[in-house]
């Protein structure tokens, strides 16, 4: 299977945590800060409340990249959230890493309900890395192709 | 490329950052013998009149002090925009002052490489 | 089974120019259980929802997704209209096709396919949702402002005009803030102390609002109508009850050599000292770092002079716990640090000054005692420049990038007062651009230049450099006259930038209210909700939200107030039914959800289970609904998968993953 560069449409799955980063999102749109339709959000209460589970899934799925985005340290909502989720990737990442799924395809960012430009220049950097890095094929499941 | 956007390519310098507060042509030691003041290099290149730049003598009469650089702002940095000037004029001339291969045997570590710039197109004649 | 019904908002334009709504609804249709699906210019519009509401009773529909703006727009309208329409309003979702769709993409196709892929997320989302019921917490009716300035103080009076207990922390010693500060006050040039002392007497005397000074708030817990503060009062080691302020210990003070804060470090002060005459309370407080009794262990003075005896020098720091149902941040501003910029000489000419500075030197209590000398010599000045945008408007890492906004009405108030009193000094001030908007301004700017000769010249100052005659030298440029200027001047006048308390960064952290890069709190709308932070019960009250003048302040304060008194008013609150659960069948009662739970909302309680057959009592985890925020952090850390996030399910969130990724 070969995909040519520049026809390669990458899934990615961003989870944006509702008090920062899904405001920062928001707020790139409301200022029309344009980042690549690739980026699929969806929204949970927290970055802690992304289960690394939910991160195999979308690789499982065919995912290209994921990126976990969440309140700045000492910000979170919930106080220490975002701790948790950063030591949780941490872990996550490096094991993916070493089953081959490269780290550029996994990030975890810090997105404030102020910086809709950090959110849309983010995600533009991150869809540009997976683009480089092309379809993710490690972990896909034969069984969700056609 | 025309002039214009020649001059924004060599200088780095983004015109469109200037609010207009003067501050470099404050700060310029050489404002009185300028022709076109700092601050002016910066809105002629936004209205794109660079003929006028290339025509005038301030290219030659900056000190590469940096003043206008340091206390900008904005961070325009009009004296890059002053330096790209001087070097459109040199291309336009078609001269090569200074062969790529002999700059390294010259260079300093602790010299600023505009400084070095400004002054061997202005010495080396 | 489900049956759903989606709704695709053509938002006017907004929506419908880059996203082909009628698509999405077609491919609505083809999703599985979905039985409803229409586009409409306003789903919010009252004919919109009505439709939606129409469709529930029709179609029988169980579930609703809106394809429209962000859920932090309308997602509470949606989910009203779907329980006025019958059905529970949490089987509502939003597919946001606004912000992170049409926005933000120009490609028409592209946009819409997109649009039909957050779609079927939601769809795929509704299908597991299931029906929630809120709960009630009460409320806390007592409020707390944090911040002790006009903003903190104008709250305060108007939450306690309704009814209502406020307590004021305030760091130092005195309440009345910067505006305690000001010498005059623009539009109008009346006396700041004036109009802001009856305030701070006002809130002083009033039966609903306690005032700690000296006092710093150190830590917050709980959540909306319900926090629990920690305020730490510093020891005055004098007593509040037996002072009589009669200044006696003050006078006697043999250490006087601490620069005055009040006065901007421009005098000295004693050891034991109030901030100013008219503080409140009039109490004062002893500096230990100054004082030579603590240093030395030997003086006493003030002690032995007090004839209240109220002097104590074993005073200890006091912890006093509170309950709140409502916090208002009102922490002000500073101006910042110019160490950065050496061109204006500032610290190595003390006849370059801040604006702030000018105040002191220009009032009565200051350390010229109101006259217009220079601190160097004393002498009466001739010739005085004003710099404008000092720090400001500034996007290098020296300054702040956002305009002060309060410069150039207090520059054109300065150059006012000081052409009043003194018609012999000249002053000229160097300007970029004269911000006057407000009402009254541009009129008061007008008459600083018309009638008071005051000269305004169109261009920034390069160079401030101090002469050996003591003078100083200005070197600016006159960009309308197109010539560089070289002037002479006796004293020189800093704008400097404004910016946002230093410790406002540690409240917002124990608040958990966001912050933006400039360290102004952010308002959880800025055009809509001005004075509210995104966190439920935190609201904001003057320059911690972003520069502003008196007049504004005063505004926001009572805006503040308004919605703090919504608040209590209320007896109970809804709480959010987005809260955990353990799976009691799974839950081996482990207690990992409990150490990562930052609200002490799990406990763990022995229940006689019925696993398959098998009965037997087991440790099981149980979430306080009332206490748990929804964040989720315990059932990642749950290793059998027990605990689980209503609303945002485990099998909800793979749901989108999987409708993303199809």
């Amino acid at each position: 299977m070969s995909v040519n560069k520049e026809d390669f449409r990458p899934v990615i799955v961003a989870f944006c945590c509702n008090w920062c980063s899904y405001a920062g999102a928001d707020l790139a749109g409301s200022s029309r800060l344009a980042y690549p339709a690739d980026v699929k959000i969806i929204r949970v209460p927290c970055s802690c409340r992304v289960n690394p589970m939910f991160i195999l899934r979308a690789f499982e799925k065919g995912a290209d990249g994921v990126i976990l985005c969440g309140c700045h340290p000492g910000d979170c909502h919930y106080s220490t959230g975002n701790y948790y989720a950063r030591r949780r990737m941490t872990m996550l990442f490096s094991m993916l890493d070493f089953i081959g799924v490269e780290n550029g395809r996994t990030r975890v960012e810090w997105v404030s309900a102020a910086e809709g430009v950090k959110f849309s220049e983010t995600m533009n950097s991150f869809v540009e890395k997976i683009r480089s890095l092309g379809p993710n094929v490690r972990l896909g499941d034969i069984r969700c192709k056609n | 490329m025309n002039k214009c956007e020649e001059i924004r390519l060599i200088s780095g310098v983004n015109p469109l950052k200037c609010m207009k507060c003067g501050k470099c042509s404050a700060s310029c030691p050489s404002y009185n013998e300028m022709d076109i003041k700092p601050h002016q290099f910066v809105s002629y290149v936004v209205s794109g009149n660079i003929e006028a730049l290339l025509s005038s003598k301030s290219a030659e009469k900056c000190l590469a002090c940096f003043a206008c650089i340091e206390r900008c702002p904005r961070g325009v940095e009009p004296g890059k925009l002053v330096d790209a000037a001087r070097q459109l004029l040199v291309r336009q001339r078609n001269q090569s002052l200074l062969t790529p291969d002999e700059i390294p045997a010259l260079l300093d570590e602790e010299t600023p490489q505009q400084l070095l710039m400004a002054a061997f197109r202005k010495y080396r004649r | 089974m489900q049956r759903i019904g989606v709704f695709v908002c053509h938002c006017g334009s907004n929506i419908a120019a880059t996203v082909d709504v009628e698509k999405v609804a077609q491919m609505a249709l083809r999703e599985q259980g979905v039985v409803h699906a229409e586009d409409y210019p306003y789903m919010c519009s009252e004919a919109g929802q009505s439709r939606i509401a129409a469709a529930i009773k029709e179609k029988g529909l169980t579930g609703i997704v809106v394809c429209s703006c962000s859920p932090r727009m309308h997602e509470a309208t949606f989910r009203k209209c779907a329980e006025t329409a019958g059905i529970n309003p949490y089987m509502v979702e939003i597919a946001n096709i606004r912000e992170h769709c049409s926005w933000i993409h120009k490609d028409m196709t592209e946009a819409t396919e997109k649009a039909v892929i957050l779609m079927r997320a939601a769809v795929a989302k509704v299908h597991l949702n299931a029906p929630l019921q809120a709960g009630e917490s009460k409320v806390t009716k007592r409020a707390l402002v944090i911040g002790g300035g006009i903003a903190g103080i104008q709250t305060a009076l108007d939450i306690a005009e309704a009814g209502y207990k406020v307590d004021i922390v305030e760091k130092t010693p005195s309440i009345g803030g910067r505006m305690s500060q000001l010498d005059k006050t623009f539009p109008t040039l009346d006396c700041s102390a004036c109009i802001l002392t009856p305030k701070m007497v006002e809130a002083a005397a009033h039966e609903n609002i306690t005032i700690h000074t000296y006092s710093e708030v150190e830590k917050v817990s709980g959540f909306v109508g319900n926090f629990t503060v920690d305020i730490r009062k510093k020891a005055r080691y004098v007593d509040i009850a037996k002072c009589t302020g009669c200044g006696v210990c003050q006078e006697k003070c043999p250490s006087k050599k601490t620069p005055n804060e009040f006065n901007r470090g421009l005098n000295t002060r004693s050891a034991i000292y109030t901030p100013f005459a008219q503080a409140i309370p009039n109490v004062p407080v002893i500096d230990t770092e100054a004082c030579i009794k603590f240093k030395t262990g030997k003086c006493g003075v003030c002690q032995k002079v007090c004839q209240a005896g109220a002097i104590d020098y074993t005073q200890k720091d006091e912890i006093i716990t509170e309950q709140y149902g409502a916090i208002v941040v009102a922490t002000g501003f500073d101006t910042i640090k110019l160490d950065k910029y050496g061109e204006y000489a500032y610290g190595q000419s003390k006849d370059v000054i801040t604006s702030l500075e000018l105040e002191r030197v220009m009032n009565a209590a200051g350390p010229t005692k109101g006259h217009l000398e220079r601190l160097s010599d004393g002498k009466h000045p001739k010739e005085i420049v004003f710099i404008q945008c000092v720090g400001s408007r500034c996007s290098d890492d020296r300054g702040k990038p956002y305009c002060s906004k309060i410069c150039c009405m207090y520059t054109a108030k300065h150059a006012m007062l000081i052409r009043d009193k003194y018609p012999d000094v000249n002053v000229t001030v160097f300007y970029i651009d004269v911000r006057t908007p407000g009402k009254n301004f541009d009129e008061f700017y007008r008459r600083a230049v018309e009638e008071y000769g005051v000269n305004y010249i169109k261009g920034q100052v390069g160079k401030v450099i101090p002469q050996a005659d003591g003078s100083l030298l200005v070197q600016g440029v006159d960009l309308l006259d197109q010539k560089q200027i070289l002037k002479k001047a006796d004293m020189v006048v800093l704008a400097t930038a404004i910016e946002p308390n230093p410790d406002v960064r540690k409240i917002a952290t124990m608040l958990t209210a966001s912050i933006d890069t400039n360290n102004f709190l952010t308002e959880a709308h800025p055009k809509l909700r001005p004075v509210e932070s995104p966190t439920a019960g935190v609201f904001l009250s003057g320059v911690c939200q972003g520069p502003k003048d008196i007049p504004e302040t005063v505004a926001q304060a009572g805006a503040a107030a308004v919605k703090v008194i919504g608040l209590l008013a209320k007896d109970k609150l809804k709480t959010n039914p987005c809260t955990a659960q353990a799976d009691e069948l799974m839950c081996n009662g482990c207690s990992q959800c409990a150490n990562v739970c930052p609200y002490g909302a799990i406990s763990y309680e022995m229940k006689l289970i019925n696993d398959h057959g098998i009965r037997e009592e087991r440790r099981i985890a149980v979430v306080n609904s009332a206490l748990c925020q929804g964040c989720g952090a315990c059932t990642v850390t749950c290793p059998s998968g027990a605990m689980d996030l209503k609303g945002f399910s485990n099998r909800q969130l793979l749901a989108e993953v999987d409708a993303i990724c199809r």
